[in-house]
């Protein structure tokens, strides 16, 4: 309890005893942990209906490849901007670390504008959801990827605004905070590693 | 700013915190950052230079991304260095996702005559 009668939340910078973790990483891993069984749920899912059809469409053909491959790339280099910002906190450099997360949120911004540029563009060609199976998973996979890219630029909207406050009077606490939205992140990025080939180039 | 550093991260890692450490592990990123994007690059390589016939399109296809997928996780999710507990979560979330993808496996092989 702390001195204004609040409830202090345990283990947020220092690591539990038997886990050997801040609190905050091992929620982040169990939450991952889900997050693996959503998507793996939607990969099983287009395996069987890819399997099962008589005829499935090229991805390549009826996809735009250039921005999603241009996407890859933007995300990429979010996942290093991450880690280079969590590695200037450790160093105790919050402003170079803040234009890391700054650059992040932009890539996010850019991968966001290129998907709605691509599937603008699907939209034009008529291809919607209702076109066929393979427009039906392709739109559900990376809508529910987009998803979670915008709620990784809120957080990292948050840290970059109000919840920077932190820094100044918990920076361990925050530079924590700082790992568990990248570990969020690089796993959004790594979901979007295999989305590429297996809907765009196969 | 030794000083610093060493409070700067949780208790675990404390030994690896000094800015010698940090700054080697930046150089790492970097070199990570350009792996990742080369085999971006052969990804796509493959797919149009090659003409591969699909069923092996797709296997190289997926050998590229998990290979790009664990480097990812092994270096920007620090998987080569974590906790004991962190490991027996995602060996506990393997198994439930291998569970998942039996049964399009099992599919695949039905279909192509290997039951």
């Amino acid at each position: 309890m702390s001195a204004d009668g609040h409830m202090e939340i345990p283990f947020t910078v220092d690591s539990r005893p038997d886990t050997g973790l801040y609190n905050g990483k091992l929620g982040v891993w169990l939450f991952l942990a889900s997050e693996v069984m959503l998507f793996g749920a939607l990969f099983s899912s287009l395996i069987l209906i890819r399997t099962g059809a008589a005829k499935w469409p090229e991805g390549w053909k009826e996809l735009h490849v250039l921005p999603a491959t241009i996407n890859t790339f933007v995300l990429i280099a979010s996942s290093v901007f991450v880690v280079m910002a969590w590695a200037n906190l450790r160093l105790r450099k919050p402003q170079v670390a803040r234009m890391w997360i700054l650059a992040t949120l932009l890539c996010g911004f850019a991968f966001m504008g290129i998907k709605a540029y691509e599937y603008s563009l699907s939209f034009h060609h008529h291809h919607f959801p209702s076109t066929n199976n393979f427009f039906a998973i392709y739109f559900t996979m990376t809508g529910l990827h987009g998803l979670h890219v915008l709620g990784g630029m809120i957080v990292f909207g948050y840290f970059l605004t109000k919840g920077w406050s932190m820094y100044d009077h918990e920076p361990r606490r925050f530079t924590n905070r700082i790992e568990i939205v990248g570990l969020y992140w690089h796993f959004v990025d790594l979901v979007w590693i295999f989305l590429f080939p297996t809907l765009y180039l196969l | 700013m030794t000083d610093h550093v060493a409070e700067s991260h949780h208790d675990a890692h404390d030994s690896h915190d000094s800015p010698e450490n940090i700054k080697k592990e930046m150089t790492r990123y970097i070199g990570v950052f350009l792996a990742l994007a080369a085999l971006t690059g052969l990804t796509v390589w493959v797919r149009f230079s090659l003409d591969l016939p699909e069923h092996q399109a797709i296997i190289v296809a997926l050998i590229i991304a998990t290979v790009k997928g664990s480097l990812v996780a092994a270096f920007f999710m620090h998987l080569l260095s974590e906790k004991k507990l962190i490991y027996s979560v995602l060996i506990l979330t393997v198994v439930f996702f291998a569970v998942l993808m039996w049964l399009p496996v099992h599919d695949v092989l039905d279909k192509f005559g290997y039951k």
